[in-house]
C-alpha cells in the first residue's frame, strides 16, 4: 500500500514540473465544450429562403412575413424564375425556394384553393425535411387564418369541416435545443480524451525513456505499479467531471436534474474502462507516438461513432448495432443524459450502470494481466 | 556461500536468433568481475536474465544461493541494477530520484544514506537539481546512487561507462573500487577490455558463448606467445605482407603492428628480413605481454 502512496507521489510530483501540461488537462476541457457545445448544433433556424412572388399583393406579402417572423425562415432573395433559383440552390446560397402563382389573392377571394410551390435542397436531407415541415405547419396556420377571417367577414357561419389537432409537447427539453441534448453527451467524449490519452501514455512513457527497465529490477509487484499509475488519472479524470459539469452549468445553463452522486459513481466506473483501454493500448505500445495513434484510431474514433454520440444506433445495420454494445460511452451516454437531462436514478439506469461497471472492472482486470514485468 | 552468483547451461533465444548458446559462469562474494565481448556477444542479454528482466529458455540461475524464479522478492531486495541507458526521472531533482527508489524498495529511512551515497559521488551540492539538468557523468552517477540505495549485495552494471568521459570514467572506477572495499560484489559488462583489466577475474564472451574465462593475467598468459610490437612505415602495407607471408598471426594498430611470436629470436629474425626485403621503413621494435586486447583478438580469429 505503502509502495502505490509514494509511486502515487512521483506522478504527481511528475505532474508539478509541467504545469503547462495540468492546465491543459483541466481546461481544455472547458474550451473544447464550449466549441463543442455551439457547434454540435443540429437545429433548423434561419434557413435561407428565396422567393418567386409573380402575384406581388398583400395576399403573398403576408404569408412571407408570417415566415419571416417565425425565426425558421430568413428570406434573402426575391427572384423572377426558377432559373435564377436553381443559380442560388446549386451555389448553397438559399436552402429553400417558395414561389406564388400569379393568381394567388385572385383565387383566395373567390374561396379556391390556391398552390404554392416551395422547393428544397435535398443533399442535406435532414434540414430539409425539417425545414419542409415548419413550411407546411406555417402555410396551413395561415390558411386557417384566412378561412377564418373569410367567415368573419361573410357575417355568416361557413361550413368548417371538423378537424383534430395534436398539440404535442417535448418533455425534459421543451424547446427542443439539440445543445441541451448534446452537451450531457460532450462530458462523456471529453472524459474519454482525457483519461484514454493520459493513460495509455503512461507506462510506454516509463518504457521510453528506459526506467521502466529500472523498476522491473525492484521489488515493486505489477499490480502496485498499475494501480501506482491509474491513481493520478482517476483522480485527474474525476476532477475533470467535476470541471466540465460546472462549465455546462454556468455556461450552457444546463443543471443536473438527478442525483450528482449517481452521476459520479457512474462516471467513476466508465474511467474505470478507460483506463482499461489505456492500459491495455500502453502495454502492447513500443513508443508514446504508437500509443497515441491507437487510441485516437482504434478507441476513440469508433467510440465516438458508434456509441450513439453522434449518429443514433437505431438507423444502424444490425452487424454495427451489435458491436455498439461493447462501447462503453454508449451505456454513459444513456447514463448521463438522464440524469442530467431527466433527472432519473438508478431504478432506471440500474442496468446500463451495471453493464459499465462490470465492462470497466472486465477489461481493466484482462489489461492488468497483459501487464507484465518483464521487457520484450 | 562463496558463489554468490551461479549459472548452468543459459540459454536465450530471440525468435531465431541464438543470443546466449549455454554459458556457465560462477562469481564469487566480493568480486568485480566483467563480461567483456563485442557487440552482439549476448552481454547484455545475460545480464538481463540475471537481474530477471527476461526469462531464460533453458538453464539453471541462482543469486545468493537461492533460484531465482522462486524468490524472485529476496533476490530484487538484495540486487542494484544499472541500464545501458542511465534512466532516471527527468523531471525530478536527484533527491526525489534517490527517494523514489528508497521507496519502492520499501526503505524510509534512507536520508543518512542517501546523505552518504551524495557525498560518495560528489553529488551533493547539485541535490536540488533536475536530474535532465545533469551532465551525462553525473546522470551516471545519479543512477549508480538511485541503484546502491537500499544497500544491494550484488551490483549489476551494464556498460556504466560507454558515452561517459575519460575524466567521469575514472571517477566512477574509483566509486566502484570504493564499493568492492565494502564486500558488494559487482558483475558488469564493458566492451572496454581496459577496463576489464581492472577488475579480479573476467568472462570474454564472443557469439553467445564465453570463449575464455580467468583472471586478467592469467588469460595473458594463457596465450602462451609473446608480442612483436613494432611501429613501421607503410603500416598497412606490412600488416597485408605479413599476413599474407602464412603462419603468423598479426594485429593491426594505426602505425603499429602487433605480432605474436613463439620463438623470439627466430621470428624476429624472420619478420625483419621480410621488412627488408619490402623496403618497410621500421622506426622501432620492442617485445611486449600481450594485452587482453590482443588474445581478444587472437581467440575470436580463431
Amino acid at each position: 500500500m505503502n509502495t502505490i502512496l509514494h509511486f502515487v507521489k512521483k506522478e504527481f510530483l511528475q505532474f508539478k514540473r509541467d504545469p503547462k501540461m495540468f492546465i491543459i488537462i483541466l481546461f481544455a476541457p472547458i474550451v473544447q465544450l464550449v466549441f463543442l457545445g455551439y457547434a454540435a448544433n443540429m437545429d433548423v433556424e434561419n434557413v435561407k429562403t428565396a422567393i418567386i412572388d409573380r402575384n406581388r399583393t398583400t395576399e403573398s406579402r403576408l404569408l412571407i412575413e408570417k415566415l419571416e417572423q417565425s425565426g425558421y425562415f430568413s428570406i434573402e432573395y426575391y427572384i423572377n424564375d426558377y432559373k435564377e433559383a436553381e443559380k442560388l440552390i446549386e451555389k448553397g446560397k438559399v436552402i429553400c425556394v417558395l414561389s406564388f402563382p400569379v393568381d394567388f389573392d385572385t383565387k383566395l377571394s373567390r374561396g379556391e384553393s390556391a398552390q404554392l410551390q416551395a422547393i428544397f435542397d435535398g443533399s442535406d436531407g435532414n434540414t430539409a425535411s425539417i425545414a419542409a415541415g415548419y413550411m407546411i405547419k406555417l402555410v396551413a396556420e395561415h390558411s386557417q387564418k384566412i378561412v377564418l377571417t373569410a367567415r368573419d367577414k361573410s357575417g355568416k357561419a361557413l361550413l368548417i369541416p371538423a378537424t383534430i389537432s395534436a398539440e404535442t409537447r417535448n418533455w425534459y427539453n421543451p424547446t427542443l435545443k439539440t445543445r441541451n441534448f448534446m452537451v450531457p453527451a460532450i462530458v462523456g467524449l471529453l472524459l474519454m480524451i482525457v483519461t484514454l490519452i493520459l493513460t495509455s501514455l503512461a507506462i510506454v512513457k516509463e518504457k521510453e525513456i528506459g526506467t521502466m527497465e529500472q523498476l522491473i529490477v525492484t521489488p515493486i509487484k505489477p499490480h502496485q505499479l498499475i494501480i501506482g499509475k491509474l491513481i493520478p488519472f482517476t483522480i485527474l479524470g474525476m476532477v475533470s467531471v467535476v470541471v466540465v459539469l460546472t462549465a455546462m452549468r454556468v455556461i450552457f445553463n444546463i443543471p443536473v436534474r438527478g442525483s450528482i452522486l449517481l452521476l459520479f459513481v457512474s462516471s467513476f466506473f466508465y474511467v474505470l474502462s478507460l483506463l482499461g483501454f489505456g492500459l491495455f493500448i500502453s502495454t502492447i505500445s513500443k513508443t508514446q507516438q504508437q500509443a497515441m495513434m491507437l487510441s485516437i484510431f482504434v478507441v476513440m474514433l469508433p467510440m465516438t461513432f458508434l456509441s450513439g454520440f453522434s449518429f443514433p444506433i437505431e438507423n444502424m445495420p444490425y452487424f454495427i448495432q451489435m458491436v455498439s454494445y461493447l462501447i462503453p460511452l454508449k451505456y454513459f451516454i444513456v447514463i448521463i443524459r438522464g440524469i442530467i437531462l431527466k433527472g432519473v436514478g438508478i431504478g432506471i439506469l440500474w442496468d446500463e450502470i451495471l453493464i459499465l461497471f462490470l465492462m470497466g472492472i472486465t477489461i481493466l482486470y484482462f489489461s492488468s494481466k497483459n501487464f507484465q514485468k518483464k521487457i520484450n | 556461500m562463496n558463489n554468490i552468483i551461479e549459472i548452468l547451461d543459459l540459454k536465450k533465444n530471440y525468435s531465431s536468433v541464438e543470443a546466449v548458446k549455454g554459458i556457465s559462469l560462477e562469481i564469487h562474494k566480493g568480486e568485480m568481475f566483467a563480461l567483456v565481448g563485442p557487440d552482439g556477444a549476448g552481454k547484455t542479454t545475460t545480464i538481463r536474465m540475471l537481474t530477471g528482466l527476461i526469462s531464460p529458455d533453458s538453464g539453471k540461475l541462482s543469486l545468493l544461493g537461492k533460484n531465482i524464479k522462486e524468490n524472485k522478492n529476496f533476490i530484487q531486495n538484495k540486487i542494484g541494477y544499472l541500464s545501458q541507458k542511465f534512466s532516471l526521472y527527468g523531471d525530478l531533482t536527484i533527491d526525489e530520484n534517490i527517494e523514489f527508489f528508497a521507496h519502492i524498495h520499501n526503505i524510509f529511512d534512507y536520508s543518512e544514506r542517501r546523505n552518504e551515497l551524495l557525498e560518495f559521488t560528489r553529488l551533493t551540492p547539485f541535490r536540488d537539481r533536475l536530474a535532465d539538468n545533469l551532465s551525462g557523468g553525473m546522470k551516471q552517477k545519479l543512477a549508480l546512487a538511485c541503484s546502491l540505495i537500499h544497500r544491494p549485495e550484488i551490483l549489476f552494471l551494464d556498460e556504466p561507462t560507454t558515452g561517459v568521459d575519460p575524466v567521469s570514467r575514472r571517477d566512477f572506477w574509483k566509486i566502484l573500487s570504493g564499493l568492492i572495499k565494502d564486500g558488494i560484489t559487482i558483475l558488469m559488462t564493458t566492451p572496454y577490455l581496459d577496463e576489464a583489466e581492472r577488475c579480479t577475474r573476467v568472462a570474454l564472451m564472443n557469439d553467445g558463448k564465453i570463449i575464455a574465462l580467468d583472471t586478467p593475467a592469467e588469460i595473458k598468459k594463457s596465450i602462451g606467445k609473446s608480442i612483436l610490437e613494432v611501429v613501421c612505415s607503410p603500416s598497412r602495407k606490412a600488416y597485408k605482407i605479413i599476413k599474407e607471408s602464412g603462419d603468423l598471426e598479426v594485429q593491426l594498430f594505426g602505425d603499429r603492428l602487433n605480432i605474436m611470436i613463439e620463438n623470439r629470436q627466430e621470428n624476429i629474425d624472420e619478420i625483419m628480413n621480410i621488412f627488408n626485403q619490402n623496403e618497410i621503413k621500421i622506426s622501432g621494435t620492442r617485445i611486449i605481454t600481450p594485452t587482453l586486447e590482443n588474445v581478444f583478438i587472437h581467440l575470436i580469429n580463431n
